[in-house]
Formats: C-alpha cells, structure tokens, sequence
C-alpha cells in the first residue's frame, strides 16, 4: 500500500465514524426485525455482513417470516435495491478510467447510501482505499448492530435509538450542504428535491409507492430535470 | 412450507450485489455525453436531499426535534463542520430537546 493509499484509508476510516455509529443504532432495529422472522442472531449479522442494505434487508426479513419463495424475495431487492444501480453509475464516473477490475469488484460489495454520499463528496477522482476505510469502519457497525438487534431486542433505551437515528441525515447534509454554498444551482435543486420529496408523500397513487420507487422517481425526473436545465460544464461534473 | 435461511440470505445477497457490481464494471470509461454526465453529477445531491427530508421528521418522538436537528445540520453543514461533528450535534440536538419535548 502506498503512503497515498494509506493515507485516504485513514482519512476513511475517520469520516467512517459518524456512518458506522449510525449504522449501529438503524441495524439495531433490523435486528429486532431479524429475531421476529426467526433468523438467529448470527444469520442476522451474516445478512448484514453480505447485504449492506437496509431497506433491502428489511424487506428481505418482512418476506422471510411470511415463507415467501426465492423468485419472489429476488425480485423484491431487485425493486428495494434499484437506487443502488444509479448510485454505481455515477460512482462510475468518480473512478479513475484506469482503476483494476479488482477495485470495481471491491466497492461494489459496500455501495451504500451512506459511503455512495461520502465517497462521492472527496473533490477530483475517488481513491477505491478512501472508500475501503470508510467500509471497513462502517461495516462491522452494521453487523454488530443487527447481531445484538437480535440478541437484545430493546434493551437499548427508546430516546438513545431515537437520537442516534438523525446521526445518518446529519451526515447526508453535511456531504450536500458544502457543495451548495458555493453553487446556487446546486442549492436550488437541493430545496426542489427536498420540497418534492415532501410533495411526494402527500400526492394520491404516488404516496402509495415504496420509498425506494419514489426515490428512484424523483432521482430521475430532478437529477435529468437539472441536467437539461443546468449542464455541467466540461471541468465540473466529476 | 419451511425455506432455508441461509438460501434466503444468498439470493439476497447475490442480487443486491449484481446491481452494485454491474454498472461500476460495465461503465470502465467516462463518460463524455454532456447530459448523462450532467445527471449523473446531480445523483448524489437529489438523492441524498429526498432520503433526508421529509423522512427525518418521523425518525424521532418528535417533530420539532426533528426540525431541530435538521436546522442544526444545515447549518453546520454550511459553517463547513466535518461529518462526525454534524452528524454527532443533530443527535445531540434531538436527544437534548427530547427531554424537554417528549
């Protein structure tokens, strides 16, 4: 490892912190989800471990303990999961043309919305070990985080879940607030997608959807909405 | 009748990682198409904006905790305060308020 790499590690590792203790307090409650579909606390951890994906898990643990088939839980993280395959997309993009397969195969395990943000906020290209320092500190929080979700159900008090539970929206906003100061564009498509995604919730049919559908909606429509309003120029966008 | 969980587990892991893995393999070049690369860079921002907001509100017992710590954020986001301070102060925020509110 070069003195480059370790260094984006570290520095992974470091903004890792604030992902990983509130990655413990929302697995935390997966647990308990785990524990009533009847999976021990090891199967638990081991879904989280492999998984990495809350809303996805979720679903996965909901449709688990009603004995669904296999088709049908893939196809359920296929619609949980989906905003997942935007994110990779413009992960895409924040790589060097020349990273190793070996990379690609590596980050690919970890896309969340959580190392997605923050690995996309690092300025210029991402170095693939920034993005494992933060999978390495945010990781085992997940797991354990499920493992005694199942283990000890709700001994952790309610008011301490609740407060840690804002710990991964604090960090959502520290990685796009930043960004806005310095474009008014950027904080204008901010205050749309955050006053849409409040419509979409009121709005008859559409509030009906999943939150990942209307995620995956609103991503669209806004993000092309902006890029046909907005383009980047040739030196930004990256 | 009964399934194996560790089927369960596997079918769930394989497909949430083939649709992480696939674009970052397949899209091995930049980009040089203006309006994908323009969507692309506004991903992240419209994403992470319509996840926080309004969901933030029912995280906690709350409302105005919520706000609270919404308003908190922003602005220390704005201020230019690292992750952990931002994400460390909206907890504190709401576990502070709570005791008054809840």
């Amino acid at each position: 490892m070069t003195n480059n790499n370790k260094n984006w590690f570290l520095k992974g590792l470091r903004d890792g912190i604030p992902i990983s203790l509130g990655y413990l307090a929302v697995s935390f409650t997966l647990g308990i989800a785990a524990k009533n579909a009847g999976f021990t606390p090891f199967q638990a951890m081991l879904t989280s471990l492999t998984n990495n994906a809350s809303a996805g898990q979720f679903a996965g643990f909901t449709l688990a303990a009603a004995g669904a088939g296999y088709l049908e839980l893939a196809v359920m993280e296929l619609i949980a999961n989906a905003r997942y395959l935007l994110m990779s997309c413009a992960m895409s993009q924040k790589l060097s043309p020349d990273t190793s397969l070996l990379h690609r195969l590596l980050i690919s395990f970890d896309v969340t919305d959580e190392i997605f943000g923050v690995s996309m906020s690092v300025p210029g290209k991402l170095n693939p070990f920034y993005t494992y320092g933060l999978i390495a500190i945010a990781a085992p929080g997940w797991a354990s985080g499920t493992y005694f979700g199942v283990l000890m159900g709700n001994l952790l008090p309610v008011n301490v879940v609740r407060a840690l539970s804002v710990g991964l929206y604090g960090m959502f906003l520290a990685v796009i607030i930043p960004p806005a100061r310095k474009s008014r564009v950027l904080a204008g498509v901010i205050f749309v997608s955050m006053a849409a995604s409040f419509l979409f919730t009121k709005l008859p049919l559409i509030a009906d959807l999943s939150t990942g559908t209307r995620t995956i909606l609103l991503t669209v429509l806004l993000a092309g909405g902006a890029a046909v309003l907005f383009p980047v120029k040739e030196d930004e966008g990256t | 009748m009964t399934h194996n969980i560790y089927l369960y587990i596997l079918v769930m892991a394989s497909v949430t990682y083939t649709i992480r893995m696939l674009p970052l393999v397949l899209i091995r070049k930049e980009i040089t198409n203006r309006f994908i690369r323009s969507f692309l860079y506004y991903v992240p921002y419209v994403t992470l904006a319509v996840m926080t907001f309004p969901a933030i509100l029912s995280e906690t017992g709350s409302v105005w905790s919520a706000w609270a710590a919404l308003l908190t954020g922003i602005v220390l986001a704005w201020k230019g305060k690292s992750l952990l301070q931002v994400s460390v102060c909206a907890c504190l925020v709401v576990f502070v308020s709570e005791l008054f509110l809840v």
